[in-house]
């Protein structure tokens, strides 16, 4: 078949490694809005200052031949030195932040605490009716926690969206 | 002022000549004066003035493809900068090498909407290669050979640099271009040696083969298209053609089945369709050449040699890829094809002859030329006789009929003969790039091939045609349509041919006498020659008003949505086959 609609569509992270200048990351979300490619997590930041290497992490979505796609339209951007799909390539750790605002008093209140502790939440700030928590974890875990405080007050979320990296020994 | 301290705009200039320019297609403007200012005080460097900026653009691709150098567009910020889009985007789509230096309103102004500005390197990002700008003058010399670099390697294609005008006078360190590499840009140029022997092993065992070649080959240089001749005859495979890969393998040569696609011959698209082992060398199986994707060449292994990584795997899955340079991997192959001894099945090869030669017999491009009305077909078959004895002739067209016609017709036996709008299909391209052609070749005959609708999108050029004494020839089929508009029209939507006739059209002749050119016309099929011969004649630029059958369409075709097996192959076939109505929301 040379068609790819009956593919099935996978998740994907992928890490890429671009020279830290004005406009890589424009360029970047550029080719995924004109091409139709879904992003779901987008970090990024300078991960080595003497190099003047930023690092992207991108979570997307597609078929293998949009997965391809991506990686190969990637590659050919001039600033990007390296693309890695760290789904495909082996073991990887994903991580991912969120900053998590419960507003509440009473039995809510100690329900959203008793929770985060649970799920090894930290709490960043409180007010007599108010937490904010911060959690680490997959994006199921955060899903899951901030799933759960919806009834008991949620009011704001702010996540960082997904950063990854290899298991083992080997850098990008 | 330290001696090796140079201005930004001279800078510029000192790095355009270290890049070997020696001609720029450009228009002035306030913030690009400075360099028009050292433009003016040299020699080295000849400015072309251009009418409009698009006119520049694609000047500098109808220089850059019949040259194989960089093509250089100066141009103004703002309104300059934002007209040379429409150029960018088509030299990004057929991979065309450009260098636009735009100018910029100074660096303290950036951001504050000042008089003719505009985000120049955010609205050319996704129509160029990559962008530039100058944010320290010290850069600057770095920056114009970085993108010399990037400009005409890999897969070539333009690339703007954005130059405000502080940066053009401010003074800053010149370096010359160095050869050290970039620090991650490196394209892959040779190809992968097991992968070459598997699609040889493949082309050996192959009993029903097809090369299918583009643009690739002509970008690689005239060399590949020699291998690309050479192997193509070793093996005795059937080759066919791309529109923006005619002449990469000679018109003339009996295994040459014409183009393909859309518009393509029968025997190429059936022998596509019908073949066991496809051989794809710089082309990227765009939705012109497969016709409906899940019906494309069924029954083929498919061997894919691309110097673009994201070209493998787009639209079609091929089972044996090959990135790297056409040239190097063509190169590779012939030796690898040579020591392997590779012998393919001489029976089964001559079956596919025979096959093919009865494809052949349906005369696909036959039309009848009677009565008083001239076909376009006719006109076009009568230049290309009439000028396939001389040895420089460039041909350039605009987007349409007249282009697939001009295909069609026009035989091409060399590479960089043949200019054409190909993906972005830009109506307007074929004057300004016969201007771009002609200066690259003074001596040379450049003919635009064009439609009457198509030619007044950038009609203006004809006053730079004057100013140089460029004798381009533009030659119009003109039916008074945008013909393959009302083709569609009729083949789509039941003739209601909304906006598509052109009213009020100029009078050719005189158009062309007010700016100091010829202007000939031919109504009667009994003309066209003569007026042909004086066109070839006359050593000034000329129009040639060519008043063709308003009704005539373009065939073969391969409605879209349809399979290569699903051509319509003249209008008697129209009623037979109406067109599926799948294929109307496609293009």
């Amino acid at each position: 078949m040379n068609v790819t609609t009956t593919a099935t569509t996978n998740r994907h992270t992928i890490a890429v490694l671009v020279d830290n200048e004005p406009g890589v990351l424009a360029r970047v979300i550029g080719l995924f809005s004109g091409r139709g490619y879904n992003i779901e997590s987008l970090t990024v930041a300078e991960v080595k200052a003497v190099e003047n290497l930023s690092r992207i992490t991108i979570v997307t979505s597609g078929t293998p031949m949009v997965i391809e796609q991506i990686k190969a339209q990637l590659s050919r951007l001039v600033p990007v030195h390296k693309v890695s799909d760290l789904t495909l390539e082996g073991p990887a750790v994903e991580r991912e932040l969120a900053l998590v605002k419960v507003a509440g008093k009473g039995d809510k209140r100690v329900e959203s605490l008793r929770i985060a502790d649970i799920f090894r939440a930290r709490v960043l700030d409180s007010t007599n009716e108010s937490f904010v928590f911060e959690i680490v974890g997959d994006t199921g875990k955060l899903d899951a926690f901030i799933r759960l405080m919806q009834p008991l007050g949620l009011v704001d979320v702010s996540r960082t969206g997904v950063v990854a990296i290899a298991r083992g020994a080997e850098a990008l | 002022m330290a001696s090796n301290q140079l201005t930004g705009a001279e800078i510029l200039l000192k790095a355009l000549v270290d890049q070997g320019v020696d001609e720029i297609f450009g228009y002035p403007g306030g913030a690009v004066l400075p360099i028009y200012d050292v433009l003016f005080q040299q020699n080295a460097i000849r400015h072309i003035l251009v009418r409009q900026e698009a006119g520049a653009v694609h000047a500098a691709e109808g220089y850059a493809r019949s040259t194989g150098k960089v093509g250089v567009v100066l141009v103004t910020s703002g309104p300059g900068a934002t007209n040379s889009v429409t150029g960018l985007t088509d030299a990004l789509m057929d991979s065309i090498p450009v260098v636009c230096i735009t100018g910029q309103v100074p660096t303290h102004l950036i951001g504050n909407d000042a008089f003719q500005e505009c985000d120049t390197t955010g609205i050319t990002r996704p129509c160029t290669k990559h962008n530039y700008l100058v944010k320290n003058v010290n850069d600057l010399a770095r920056i114009v050979h970085e993108a010399f670099h990037v400009a005409r390697s890999g897969r070539p294609g333009p690339v703007v640099i954005d130059l405000p005008k502080d940066m053009a006078i401010a003074s800053g360190t010149y370096v010359p271009p160095n050869r050290v590499g970039h620090k991650s840009y490196a394209p892959k140029v040779k190809g992968d040696l097991d992968a070459i022997k598997r699609a040889v092993e493949l082309m050996a065992g192959a009993k029903k083969p097809i090369f299918y070649c583009g643009g690739g080959v002509i970008n690689s240089g005239p060399a590949a298209s020699k291998l690309l001749t050479q192997f193509v005859r070793t093996t005795g495979f059937p080759c066919t053609l791309t529109l923006m890969g005619l002449g990469a393998f000679p018109a003339s040569d009996p295994q040459f089945l014409g183009m393909l696609g859309m518009h393509g011959t029968y025997e190429a698209n059936l022998a596509m369709n019908q073949c066991d082992v496809m051989i794809c060398i710089g082309a990227r199986f765009d939705d012109r050449i497969t016709g409906k994707l899940a019906a494309f060449s069924p029954g083929s292994k498919k061997i894919h040699v691309d110097i673009d990584q994201s070209s493998i795997n787009k639209n079609v899955r091929v089972d044996v890829p090959i990135v790297g340079d056409v040239g190097h991997v063509l190169e590779d192959m012939i030796k690898v094809w040579k020591s392997s001894q590779a012998k393919p099945d001489q029976n089964a090869l001559k079956a596919w002859w025979k096959q093919i030669d009865q494809w052949r017999a349906r005369d696909c491009l036959k039309y009848q030329q009677k009565g008083d009305i001239i076909k376009p077909q006719y006109a076009i078959q009568r230049l290309y006789e009439a000028t396939k004895h001389l040895d420089d002739v460039y041909i350039t067209t605009e987007v349409g009929q007249h282009q697939m016609w001009a295909a069609q017709f026009y035989g091409f036996e060399k590479p960089n003969h043949w200019m054409t709008s190909g993906g972005l299909g830009t109506m307007g391209y074929g004057l300004p790039a016969a201007m771009g052609v002609q200066i690259a070749h003074p001596d040379a005959l450049v003919i635009d091939i064009a439609g009457e609708a198509s030619i007044l999108m950038n009609i203006q050029e004809m006053s730079t045609i004057a100013q140089y004494r460029l004798p381009v020839k533009a030659f119009i089929l003109n039916n008074e349509y945008m013909g393959m508009v009302r083709q569609w029209q009729e083949l789509l939507h039941g003739g209601r041919y909304a906006e598509s006739y052109m009213a009020s059209l100029p009078d050719f002749v005189k158009l062309a006498e007010s700016f100091g050119a010829v202007g000939l016309r031919a109504e009667k099929p009994g003309e066209v020659d003569d007026v042909i011969a004086e066109m070839l004649k006359c050593d000034k630029a000329v129009i040639a008003d060519i008043k063709v059958d308003k009704k005539e369409n373009c065939f073969p075709m391969i409605p879209s949505g349809s399979a290569h097996n699903e051509m319509l192959l003249g209008p008697g076939d129209e009623a037979e086959k109406p067109v599926n109505e799948d294929g109307m929301v496609l293009v």
